[in-house]
């Protein structure tokens, strides 16, 4: 009873404030963002006022299992978030085979859509996997149960409340016009908000460990946090024209702006799509293939070495610009010294198979780990090589950029983030098993032939393009005109389609999957083992006519 | 499956023959394994290839400036000398084609060959926007690979369009020329401007002759013939399209054709001239000609019988 109240208060004002802002707004945008905050705070006003039981109060809260109500969640999350990201993902690469699919309309124009895909794909999707198995990790890691449980509740919703205003503003032209860092002001302050929340419920449940030492995987999860907390921050220092309009100017202009911007860029690549997913990787790989992990010495210097050079790589996205040169050798030179670094995670990765090697051919959850580390090791080979200036100044402003994220982004977040959803789905729900393993396979065959053909053909768009763009005639004169080249790219672009929709059929059969583990059915089927062998008749006959 | 041994006080791992670290969380444990040599030798020869790199190019900041590399690059510099280079290749054809005078330069297969090309790269730069990557333009946008000129087709022509553009704000020289809109301006009735589109139809060969046409046909001789010729045959002089063909710049369907009389076009292009040196305008124009409707220059000229006097036949 006591808490209910400062709560509802508490919820009433915000709706109340969101109401007034929403009168006050100086655009539509910024109104139909404050209706959207005063919805969320209705609610939650609702909720806290329904929810509110007395028996509750009585009743201890069992601290005998972990807090796995918001993983719950969580896994859900990532699923839907994930299906509605690589469908707008598959919806612009349409676009941009055939512009005619805009349709006309602002809204869904290539311009808008373009940071609805990868903020749904990164933050949506690869944030709540984030969120969800830091929070399954670092409890099980620690032997104990989450700091501030409610601290964690706030954490979950704040941070889809983030997500539904940063696509509703995308949509509807509202940005910072940077990318991976488009959410105006007021969303960037709420998500800042959240943010020292999230670090608050890690930092609190490692302090209250059971455990002497801190695993691995925390590190990196702590890496992640505190690093995009300083990112974030330092890039959004933003003033807005109005306390109540969704307009903002940044205080760093120029060529300071954009190296911060990328400082921003290449960090998140860093620490949220790399250090984040390492910190996934160093826990459910080893659980999965019941094995320890290769080299504890290879994590600490791996670690430290990781964090300290990714930081100062970030100038490597403005070679050749106003950027001043030592800026730019200096984020080259950094980006090739990350190379053993970042492969250092991918070797203890795929080393902790020794001894367990057989299983990838019985347990496709298992192979998507190892596909994960393959891609991650091939684009963190690819990302040094592309940083060298020679190669840069063929790859740039190219799709040979797009398809090294992509095979970064499809290969390593998302097939770990898919592995990591399959071994948790079970175990949270109290299954015996997946509803399908057969289906994991099915699965992991179509996103592997989608990476394929989605990586394959921005390769080969991004070469191509880059060389037409420097092909001198015997004149001495350049040979394309830039119509020349996009209309050389169609069929790659195309191409980039059936890749894009065979790794979205992949996610469905995933969705499908989970969504009947959860309800708890389990689909009768053949397992996944090899051939039947009989050693009796592995011998030749006995010659007959010779007896 | 694995039974693990103790060897030294240490846990060994059966599978790996490895030792353990001897923590262990939820089930994980930790190997450990060394450094994996190739792996450490590597990451060291990725710093040496740093630092060395560092050293040779610009690299540490200081308080006012950086240090520059015992290699003295500089992206600038590196510019500044491939700009350099490019234009000291061209230089000499550039030179001879500047010194030669445009009509001239058929006498000179190989110059005008060159004048060709550089002329095509340009175009790819600065025309294609409008006049479309092969030049067959666009609504708006004459196709300059016909042989319909709106202000003529020898070299000079096209290089004065070029250098003063059409209609251009700022260029006194610039081609001018305003077709009045007849029908917003209430020159004529609305019903008046479909009598004149249905001449225009009948002269272009695209209705047969009715008694809107032949209303539409007195209209047009007074109000469209100064400047289109008597049977529609256009002008040069004022840039006014021919209309009796079946080339249209704005579309010669009735709908058309209705815009255009009623509230008149009047396109334009750029003044070249401070945006391209001479010689590239030069280069332009004698590509533009090339394209397969360029004609012969007006006044008798004997030394250049080569280029197709296509203009002939309008």
């Amino acid at each position: 009873m006591d808490s209910v109240l400062p709560r509802s208060g508490l919820w009433l004002g915000a709706l109340f404030f969101a109401v007034i802002a929403t009168a006050l707004a100086a655009d539509t945008g910024f109104a139909v963002h404050m209706m959207i905050c005063g919805l969320a705070a209705f609610i939650g006003l609702v909720v806290t006022v329904r929810g509110w039981d007395p028996a509750a109060t009585i009743r201890p809260v069992d601290t005998g299992r972990y807090d796995d109500d918001l993983i719950r969640l969580g896994v859900i999350a990532t699923v839907f978030w994930g299906m509605a990201g690589f469908l707008a993902g598959l919806y612009i690469a349409l676009e941009m085979a055939w512009p005619q699919m805009n349709l006309g309309l602002q809204w869904i124009n290539f311009g808008r859509l373009r940071p609805l895909h990868t903020s749904a794909v990164i933050f949506a999707f690869g944030g709540n996997a984030l969120i969800a198995t830091s929070f399954y990790v670092v409890q099980r890691t620690c032997r104990t149960r989450l700091a501030f449980p409610g601290l964690a509740t706030f954490v979950f919703w704040g941070y889809q409340l983030f997500i539904v205003l940063a696509a509703t503003g995308y949509l509807m032209g509202i940005t910072q016009g940077k990318e991976y860092a488009e959410p105006e002001w007021y969303v960037d302050l709420w998500l800042t908000v959240v943010w020292v929340a999230y670090l608050a419920v890690f930092v609190g449940t490692l302090l209250k460990r059971s455990e002497p030492h801190i695993y691995v995987a925390n590190w990196f999860y702590l890496a992640f946090i505190l690093t995009v907390a300083m990112l974030h921050l330092v890039n959004n220092i933003n003033v807005p024209v109005s306390w109540f309009g969704s307009r903002s100017y940044p205080l760093f202009g120029g060529v300071q702006g954009a190296l911060v911007e990328w400082w921003y860029g290449h960090n998140a690549v860093g620490f949220f799509l790399t250090a984040g997913f390492l910190a996934m990787m160093y826990y459910f790989v080893p659980k999965q293939a019941e094995r320890p992990v290769y080299s504890y010495r290879l994590s600490i210097i791996h670690f430290w070495a990781l964090i300290f050079l990714y930081i100062w790589a970030g100038p490597h996205h403005l070679h050749y610009t106003a950027l001043p040169d030592w800026a730019q050798t200096l984020g080259m030179v950094f980006s090739v010294m990350l190379w053993m670094p970042s492969w250092g995670g991918m070797i203890n990765g795929l080393m902790t198979l020794n001894g367990a090697w057989d299983k990838i051919r019985t347990d496709p959850i298992l192979r998507m780990m190892v596909l994960a580390l393959a891609f991650y090791g091939m684009s963190t080979f690819e990302g040094p090589m592309m940083s060298i200036k020679s190669v840069n100044s063929l790859s740039h402003y190219t799709d040979w950029t797009i398809g090294h994220v992509h095979s970064g982004a499809l290969g390593w977040n998302g097939m770990i983030t898919f592995s990591c959803l399959y071994y948790m789905t079970p175990r949270l729900w109290g299954r015996t098993r997946l509803y399908s393993l057969r289906m994991v396979n099915w699965h992991f065959w179509l996103a592997t032939l989608g990476i394929v053909f989605y990586t394959a053909a921005m390769w080969v768009a991004g070469i191509t393009q880059g060389l037409m763009w420097r092909e001198y005639g015997p004149d001495g004169y350049l040979v394309n005109s830039f119509a020349d080249t996009v209309a050389a790219l169609h069929p790659m672009y195309a191409l980039r389609v059936l890749g894009g929709l065979l790794y979205l059929s992949g996610a469905a059969v995933m969705a499908t999957n989970i969504t009947r583990t959860i309800l708890g059915h389990y689909r009768q089927e053949e397992p996944l083992h090899s051939a039947a062998f009989d050693p009796a008749r592995d011998v030749p006959l006995a010659p007959a006519a010779a007896i | 499956m694995t039974h693990d041994s103790s060897h030294h006080g240490k846990v060994i791992d059966h599978a790996t023959g490895t030792a353990k670290v001897g923590h262990e969380w939820d089930g994980i444990e930790e190997l450990d394994t060394p450094l994996p040599r190739w792996w450490l030798w590597t990451f060291y020869a990725s710093i040496a290839f740093a630092l060395v790199y560092v050293v040779l190019y610009p690299a540490i900041p200081m308080l006012h400036s950086a240090s520059t590399g015992t290699l003295g690059w500089t992206s600038r510099g590196a510019l500044a000398g491939d700009l350099a280079h490019e234009k000291a290749e061209h230089q000499a054809v550039r030179n001879a084609i500047a010194a030669t005078p445009i009509e001239a330069l058929a006498a000179n297969p190989s110059l005008q060959r060159a004048a060709i090309e550089g002329g095509r790269a340009a175009f790819k730069v600065n025309c294609v926007q409008c006049h479309g990557a092969g030049a067959a333009g666009a609504k708006g946008y004459p196709n300059l690979n016909d042989d319909d000129w709106l202000w003529g087709g020898d070299l000079d022509t096209i290089q004065q369009t070029l250098i003063n553009g059409i209609r251009y704000p700022g260029n006194d020289q610039t081609r001018s020329s305003l077709m009045p809109s007849f029908g917003r301006d209430g020159i004529l009735t609305a019903a008046q401007v479909q009598d004149v589109v249905s001449h225009v139809r009948v002269i272009s060969k695209q209705d047969p002759a009715s008694a809107a046409s032949a209303r539409g046909a007195v209209l047009f001789a007074n109000n469209c013939a100064v400047c289109h010729g008597a049977n529609g045959e256009g002008n040069r002089s004022v840039g006014a399209p021919r209309l009796s063909d079946k080339i249209w710049l704005y579309g010669g369907d009735r709908a058309a054709l209705t815009n255009t009389v009623t509230n008149a076009h009047a396109g334009v292009m750029p003044a070249w001239t401070g945006r391209l040196d001479p010689v590239t305008i030069k280069m332009l124009a004698v590509y533009v000609h090339s394209l397969g409707g360029g004609e012969a220059a007006p006044a008798p000229a004997p030394a250049a019988p080569a280029t197709p006097a296509a203009g002939a036949a309008q």
